[in-house]
């Protein structure tokens, strides 16, 4: 049995759950903030709590700039993406209202859902395709009276399948729609622009292909959400207004309470500003090249199965897949172990969504591409993949 | 707003005053982040110091870009 120990060895291939490495720069603005900022953002005058500021305001910044947002104070920072869904969701949705989201969904968005059904909002699940594609037409068709929103994920967190985000948004502005859109696995990794696309609500993470630190992501709001009708989920001291014991009523303050993650936020900041450096075409490219390779590498050996489109142009960096008389389980450690090859295997939180593609309650060994692969990782992936499945024969 | 030393710009928030610093910046206009003077808010946060032959320069420069504002006072 081999037993590959040297982390230089280390195949780092989970980045669908976070990423790793990060970009250069990152870490540095982080111990930058600790070492020589320091200060509470937007809780005093002084000059550190001024630099603090601006480094914040330079990651929203940075963010707005991304995502061709016009107002970089319509992001709303917050912890992750799952915060962002839950803003999103229960800040803006009452009882009554009816709201239409897809199969292919993780749980940040289904929980909350199902979460909103219990008290009386309506849901449509509408399904999707084995391979996770959304037929706009069934979307349109599940549109009713009360409809308000629609709420999709812009690629699958399993098998990286682009939902058409931008049909989406025609159809919502057609019927007078909110369209939410959960950008975790999308959001500097593929092109986004929120004005183009007619996003209102895009929900991102900060640790994934945005390069930042866990602890971040937030919310991007459109200029056709009644902000008035978006109830915070918390409220408390928010460096303004302080006069008043109610809490503010403009964004981004309203849904920032409570002192911020600027340490992230600064590594957030440095992240954001490295992939518009590299440009987000020539990361999509790159993760292109790896996942074709990937995709058809895994097709070529026999008892293996893929999930999804198979065609890398149609998803993100991310194949899900299966050694038949194996369960991902074991190819997951065996893989850790052997090759030292690391990856996530199971349900990946989105029970829906392995539904669709047939692959409920056993899951999927998911390989989760970044723009710091190489061609050479892949291949070697390949070989280790084909090794364990030439076992089961 | 002649005689007076400076002109303050109060806005809404460290993050709203941050842009509109950045605004003014480039419309070429000075401007200090200070503390919002007592007399005029008991906010606890932060507002635009510039020099009052600048204020008409600015109050457009800030209109133009879409950015409210709380109100402008000499002092």
């Amino acid at each position: 049995m081999r037993d590959v120990q040297l982390e230089s060895e280390m195949i780092y291939f989970d980045n669908a759950a976070t990423s790793w490495p990060k970009p250069p720069g990152v870490a540095e603005a982080m111990v930058h903030f600790l070492n020589d900022v320091g200060a509470n953002p937007g809780r005093a005058a002084h000059r550190r709590a001024i630099k603090a500021g601006r480094i914040v305001y330079e990651a929203r910044e940075a963010v707005a700039n991304l995502f061709h947002a016009p107002d970089p104070l319509r992001v709303v920072f917050g912890a992750n993406v799952t915060e962002a869904l839950n803003l999103a969701l229960l800040g803006y949705l009452v009882p009554g209202d009816h709201v239409i989201t897809s199969s292919m969904e993780h749980n940040s968005m289904m929980r909350p859902l199902r979460a909103l059904e219990r008290e009386g909002v309506e849901l449509t699940v509408v399904p999707c395709s084995p391979e996770g594609t959304l037929d706009l037409a069934d979307v349109e068709a599940a549109i009713r009276a009360n409809t308000v929103m629609v709420a999709l994920n812009h690629a699958s967190n399993v098998v990286g399948t682009l939902l058409p985000v931008a049909g989406a948004g025609q159809l919502a502005r057609e019927h007078d729609l909110l369209l939410l859109v959960d950008a975790a696995q999308t959001g500097g990794a593929y092109p986004i622009d929120v004005q183009g696309e007619n996003i209102d609500l895009l929900a991102f993470t900060g640790h994934k292909s945005l390069g930042g630190p866990m602890g971040t992501g937030g919310l991007v709001v459109g200029e056709r959400v009644d902000v008035a009708r978006l109830d915070p989920l918390k409220r408390g001291g928010t460096g303004s207004n302080s006069e008043r014991e109610e809490q503010p009523d403009f964004l981004p303050d309203m849904c920032e309470s409570g002192t911020p993650n600027a340490v992230g936020l600064a590594g957030l900041g440095a992240g954001v500003r490295w992939v518009r450096e590299q440009g987000v075409a020539a990361i999509r490219a790159h993760e292109v090249s790896l996942t074709q390779a990937l995709i058809d590498g895994l097709g070529d050996i026999a008892g293996v199965t893929v999930y999804g489109s198979l065609d890398a142009h149609r998803q993100t960096a991310t194949v899900s897949f299966n050694i038949d008389a194996k369960s991902p389980s074991e190819v997951g450690l065996r893989l850790d172990d052997e090759y030292a090859i690391l990856c996530r295997v199971g349900l990946h939180c989105a029970p829906a969504a392995h539904k669709t593609i047939g692959t409920f309650p056993e899951g999927t060994v998911r390989f989760g591409l970044s723009a710091f692969n190489t061609q050479e990782e892949v291949e070697t992936a390949l070989a280790a993949v084909a090794e364990l499945a030439e076992e089961v024969k | 707003m002649p005689g007076s030393r400076y002109v303050v710009i109060l806005i809404y928030s460290t993050s709203h005053a941050i842009r509109a610093e950045k605004i003014l910046h480039r419309a070429g206009i000075a401007s200090k982040l200070i503390p919002v003077p007592r007399h005029l808010s008991s906010d606890c946060g932060v507002c635009l110091r510039i020099d009052p032959s600048d204020a008409e320069a600015a109050e457009e420069a800030l209109e133009e870009a879409g950015m409210e504002i709380e109100g402008m006072h000499a002092i």
